[in-house]
């Protein structure tokens, strides 16, 4: 298992830029007392300040657990059993709590899927908000707590953030919440943030405003976002990089445009197959065969080669992940721009 | 707020009506207490007169007109024993049953909420297990015997703490009290825990699962994400959402307790309402025993217009039914 090296240096600014993040060789397992379920095997991966790297994958491949394991939010049965976490090139032991909850909500933020569900129903905003900066920060005032939720609603697009503020959570809409857990996430200004699937719970409109105040706040502040998502036009419009998961694996990572345009892995290929497209001349859509693997019988060598349509005799080893000279990485023994293509 | 309560009034007004009807209806199929109250050698006459001056000649709606008459003006008749009004008796003994009560139901939260909140945070840890274990204790030994058990130990054996009575009081507002005095508090301390140890175990489970339940929230897993203490994390954030239940039951439970305080008065020869209606029941003294249960229903009645204030100023979605949000 090779870690996964940064894309290697390209001409614009934003690729040169310090890595923000950098997670190696990350294992989380789930054990109970039968079996020890790796949900996350290895994973590595490198986000770049002010850059945008979308984790891509089906249900159960494991996107939730490898950003929760980051954050050093996995409870158990679940454990981390192995690998490290860099931000902004100092490392951290995930599995020190009281070293990660420095870290957390501090330079390394999380903002998760269901709007309605992740502010606390019976706390009004303004205490949701100012405790982030307040247990970080303790030497700040009440006053002056207020004041930057004040401005980071503000900024987010919030309409009256003052009285936003005094509002509970139920008086806003799934929309504003979502806000509302953004504009929490940026309180301390953080290098990294974590989004799993904030906006699949939107509609598209809210979710368009959202992933454009994203992108200013990414290019303003020079966060960084592992952005998890299964929509690859959300992946293709936003990120800058994509990796792309499965059976708590990385098959493929690289710039989004590489990736999207020209896959190496089949199951990439076969992602970008299954999006529907909204011009109806292009036919149907044609969806992956088969069913995702479960962890508890994952079969031998690669674990795609079962649904996989290009399956070769070599499939039955595993490939490791293999960087290659243009930066990108697959994991496949014949990757699609090898072998005279289909 | 004020329409809310005005119709809850009405519906509280409409349950004590009906409990009066079942209740009045339930007392006069037991018995009769003219056996009870005349020395079977009086004259027939003497008899006659006493049935007819109680009323108890006349037909039940008649009899049953003349009582709800009687209560709208807060007369709910003389105890056949004591010649007293009845209500008068009961209000005598009502603030050392509600003292009771408070105590015990003191005693089960201050007890029982860490403990749940304990055993709801680590599930798995051996102490929550004994927790859970004596919970199981709490439900299930009878109150009585629990009762006779503290009184032999520390009473008798340990000679501690007193076995019986109010000890001193002192007045507050013109009413007395024995938590006022160190020697009321030591009488009190055994009746209370006895009747706690009845709701310990209910409230321990309660606290147990809905702090099981908001754990696994994702405001949990975000207020963590915070990078909140974990202090914090369960002390305000979980515990802000337990008290919603937690209010719910203690409301209901809190009148149970008055209910339940009979027994415990009994045993411990608390001169409460409990010890008055044993005694009432025993010789059929009809008005204590009807003004006893209309006192109970009109307890509930106000403690759960209370738990419904106290639900919407803890949980902000509900409004008391104005201004949805
Ligand atoms: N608490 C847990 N106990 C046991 N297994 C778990 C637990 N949480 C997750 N898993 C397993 O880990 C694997 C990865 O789950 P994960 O939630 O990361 O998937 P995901 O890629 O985020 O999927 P989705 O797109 O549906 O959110 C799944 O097979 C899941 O069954
Ligand atoms: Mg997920």
């Amino acid at each position: 298992m090779s870690a996964q090296h940064p894309p290697s240096a390209g001409h614009t600014v934003a690729e040169t830029a310090p890595l923000a993040l950098e997670v190696r060789d990350l294992l989380t397992r789930f054990v109970t007392k039968r079996v020890a379920l790796t949900a996350v095997d290895g994973i590595s991966i490198a986000v770049r300040r002010g850059r945008i790297m979308a984790l891509v994958g089906e249900s159960g491949s494991g996107k939730s657990v490898t950003g929760l394991s980051i954050m050093g939010l996995i409870d158990p049965p679940g454990q981390i059993a192995g690998g490290e976490v860099r931000v902004g090139g100092q490392r951290f032991d995930v599995t020190d709590d009281r070293q990660m909850r420095r870290l957390r909500g501090n330079r390394l933020a999380m903002i998760f899927q269901d709007p309605m569900m992740t502010l606390n129903p019976v706390l009004r905003i303004s205490r949701q908000m100012t405790e982030a900066i307040t247990t970080h920060h303790p030497e700040v005032t009440r006053a002056e707590a207020r004041a930057r939720a004040h401005s980071a609603l503000a900024l987010v697009g919030i309409p009256s953030p003052r009285e936003r503020l005094d509002n509970f959570p139920h008086q806003l809409s799934g929309g504003m919440r979502q806000r509302v857990a953004i504009a929490t996430a940026l309180l301390n200004n953080p290098e990294v943030i974590i989004a799993d699937e904030p906006t699949t719970a939107l509609d598209v409109t809210i979710q368009s405003q959202i992933l454009y105040e994203v992108e200013r706040v990414c290019e303003t502040h020079g966060t960084a976002f592992v952005w998890i998502t299964h929509d690859l036009s959300v992946v293709a419009n936003l990120a800058h990089d994509v990796t792309v998961m499965y059976a708590g694996r990385i098959v493929e990572t690289g710039p989004v445009r590489d990736v999207l345009e020209n896959p190496l892995h089949p199951y990439t290929r076969g992602l970008i197959d299954s999006v529907p497209d909204i011009d109806i001349r292009k036919g149907k859509l044609i969806p992956i065969a088969g069913m995702t693997p479960q962890l508890a019988d994952l079969p031998q060598g690669c674990k795609f080669a079962p649904r996989c349509p290009l399956r070769v005799p070599e499939c039955a080893a595993e490939p490791p992940l293999v960087t290659r000279a243009d930066g990108r990485a697959v994991r496949c023994v014949r990757p699609l721009d090898t072998e005279p293509p289909r | 707020m004020t329409l809310f309560i005005f119709r809850r009034v009405l519906q509280g007004a409409l349950v004590i009506f009906m409990m009066s009807l079942v209740v009045f209806v339930g007392i006069y199929q037991i018995g009769n207490p003219i056996d009870i109250l005349i020395n079977p050698e009086a004259p027939p006459r003497v008899r006659q007169e006493v049935i007819e001056r109680l009323g108890l000649d006349q037909p039940l709606p008649t009899q049953y007109l003349r009582f709800v008459l009687g209560a709208l003006q807060g007369d709910l008749g003389d105890s056949y024993v004591y010649n007293v009004p009845a209500f008068s008796l009961i209000a005598k003994a009502l603030p050392a049953t509600l003292e009771l009560a408070f105590a015990g139901l003191l005693l089960a939260i201050v007890l029982g909420v860490p403990l749940g909140m304990w055993a709801g945070y680590r599930p798995e840890h051996w102490s929550s297990k004994a927790i859970m274990g004596v919970s199981i204790l709490g439900f299930s030994l009878p109150t009585f015997w629990v009762g006779l058990m503290m009184i032999v130990i520390f009473s008798v054996e340990l000679r501690w703490l007193p076995s019986g009575g109010r000890g001193e009081t002192a007045s507050l507002f013109g009413i007395h009290f024995s938590f006022l005095t160190w020697n009321g508090l030591t009488h009190l301390l055994l009746p209370a825990l006895n009747l706690a140890l009845f709701k310990l175990g209910l409230v321990i489970r309660l606290v147990r699962a809905s702090m099981q339940e908001v754990l696994k929230q994702d405001f949990i897993r975000f207020a963590r994400a915070k990078g909140l203490p974990q202090r914090v994390v369960v002390g305000v954030h979980a515990f802000r959402n337990i008290l919603l239940p937690l209010t719910t039951i203690l409301g209901l439970e809190f009148g149970s307790l008055v209910a339940f305080a009979v027994v415990t008065e009994t045993i411990f020869a608390w001169p409460g309402m409990g010890t008055l209606i044993i005694k009432s029941i025993s010789v059929l003294d009809r008005p204590v025993i009807v003004a006893y249960l209309m006192m109970t229903a009109f307890l509930f009645v106000i403690i759960n217009l209370l738990v419904d204030i106290a639900y919407s100023l803890l949980d902000p979605r509900v409004r008391l039914g104005e201004e949805q949000g």
